[in-house]
């Protein structure tokens, strides 16, 4: 298959594109060629796009045992970069231009709840980069390090999307009147399209990495 | 007179206890037995859907003993009737505290026929769910929500159990879509129901 038919496919698939370093202007080039120049197994990246394209997927156990858990952080890893830098950057900007009309106490009190949620989903990256990957990258090594196992990063995975909900709900329904239609818009756009993606981005933990390193694990 | 008679639902195993029931609020003419349930199987909970019952008394041994605890919200599901639980089985106060009211089977007629009246009562002050805008009520508690009060401290300060209070928290949560403490205080800030002071 041309990459750029998966593009049609599913133009949300640009940002893993981008979050793999497969850049544009990728030709006629087909997604076998795509994968080989930049070096990603390529039964890791239809892993990652068919999660992030079909509702209810689930990954054939050949497809787990082939795919390549370090392909998988390696991209999860830059997710969550992009999450930090670019994406939360850009809500904050879009948050402060739309609350610039309100009153002190809101601005106040909606910084505040942004800045709590911020430090959640940074708490909840740096969990999976400071703990979850060295353990699966001490597995890749052959090593089995004592006191830490998958169950335990299932039982701690805790869920981040309550409170962008929450952000969505008073975008859309409770800010005074004063804030702009047009901007309003924007910042919902972008809470819906990060819901979505983190949504999938969880479901490609859950669903991938979990079963990948849990096959590992069997195998030691 | 008849009509005006509140229907009874009994989710009762035992036909003693059933035909017992029966038969005392039988001879009080504000009550009638509409139908006996031996259990809860899907067929029966179409029934506890349909039956338009005001009150359900229910047998909790029906429950196996690890989902006893929850029975009445599994209950409350279905039903918007009263829910009175039939003290046949030892369980903590507090998961009889969940229960509208409940009957001892060794409760005298009048005893029953009484606490049965007192049941509708505290469930007409319950919370219901109609409508999509915050009741006053859940407004009183959304404030104390966003004060940082835990359920048991708002349900000692309003005088409601704490089972009510998680009612009206699921409630206000289902209307706002709004789901974490921190979300319902800028709510609560938003719509002036609270000043930033006394959250700060």
């Amino acid at each position: 298959m041309k990459l750029a038919d998966l593009i049609s496919l599913n133009y949300k698939l640009l940002e893993v594109l981008s979050r793999l370093d497969i850049g544009l202007g990728f030709g006629e080039g087909s997604i076998a060629d795509a994968c080989a120049s930049h070096g990603i197994d390529i039964d890791s990246f239809l892993l990652i796009c068919n999660e992030y394209t079909f509702d209810g997927y689930v990954a054939s156990s050949d497809q787990l045992a082939n795919g390549s858990p370090s392909d998988i952080m390696k991209y999860l890893h830059n997710s969550h970069v992009c999450y930090m830098s670019k994406e939360m950057t850009k809500l904050e900007t879009l948050l402060q231009t739309l609350l610039e009309p309100t009153g002190e106490t809101q601005k106040k009190m909606l910084y505040k709840f942004f800045h709590d949620y911020k430090t959640e989903v940074k708490k909840h990256f740096e969990y999976e980069e400071d703990t979850v990957f060295p353990y699966i990258r001490s597995l890749l090594r052959g090593e089995r390090p004592d006191g830490y196992s998958m169950e335990k990063f299932e039982e701690n995975h805790t869920n981040i999307d309550e409170k962008l909900g929450d952000l969505k709900n008073i975008v859309m329904k409770y800010l005074p009147e004063c804030c702009d239609p047009i901007m309003r818009n924007d910042a919902l756009y972008h809470i819906f399209r990060l819901e979505e993606d983190l949504y999938r981005h969880t479901l490609i933990e859950d669903h991938v990495l979990v079963p990948m390193v849990t096959i590992l694990e069997s195998h030691e | 007179m008849n009509s005006e008679r509140k229907n009874i639902l009994l989710v009762v195993p035992s036909m003693l206890v059933a035909r017992g029931l029966e038969a005392i609020l039988d001879s009080a003419s504000e009550f009638r037995v509409s139908a006996i349930l031996s259990g809860i199987s899907s067929e029966s909970i179409i029934r506890l859907k349909n039956t338009g019952a005001d009150i359900i008394i229910i047998d909790p041994i029906i429950f196996d003993y690890s989902s006893r605890a929850n029975a009445r919200s599994a209950i409350s599901q279905y039903s918007d009737a009263a829910i009175v639980g039939l003290r046949t089985v030892n369980m903590d106060d507090e998961s009889w505290k969940q229960y509208d009211e409940t009957i001892n089977i060794y409760d005298s007629p009048p005893a029953i026929v009484k606490k049965l009246r007192s049941a509708l009562a505290i469930h007409q002050e319950a919370p219901r769910s109609d409508g999509d805008e915050l009741s006053a009520r859940e407004k009183e508690i959304l404030v104390c929500v966003a004060k940082g009060m835990l359920n048991k401290e708002i349900a000692d300060q309003l005088n409601l159990s704490i089972y009510t209070v998680i009612t009206h928290r699921k409630n206000i949560t289902r209307k706002t879509g709004i789901k974490t403490v921190a979300g319902l205080t800028v709510y609560a800030l938003l719509n002036n129901l609270i000043d930033y002071s006394s959250v700060e």
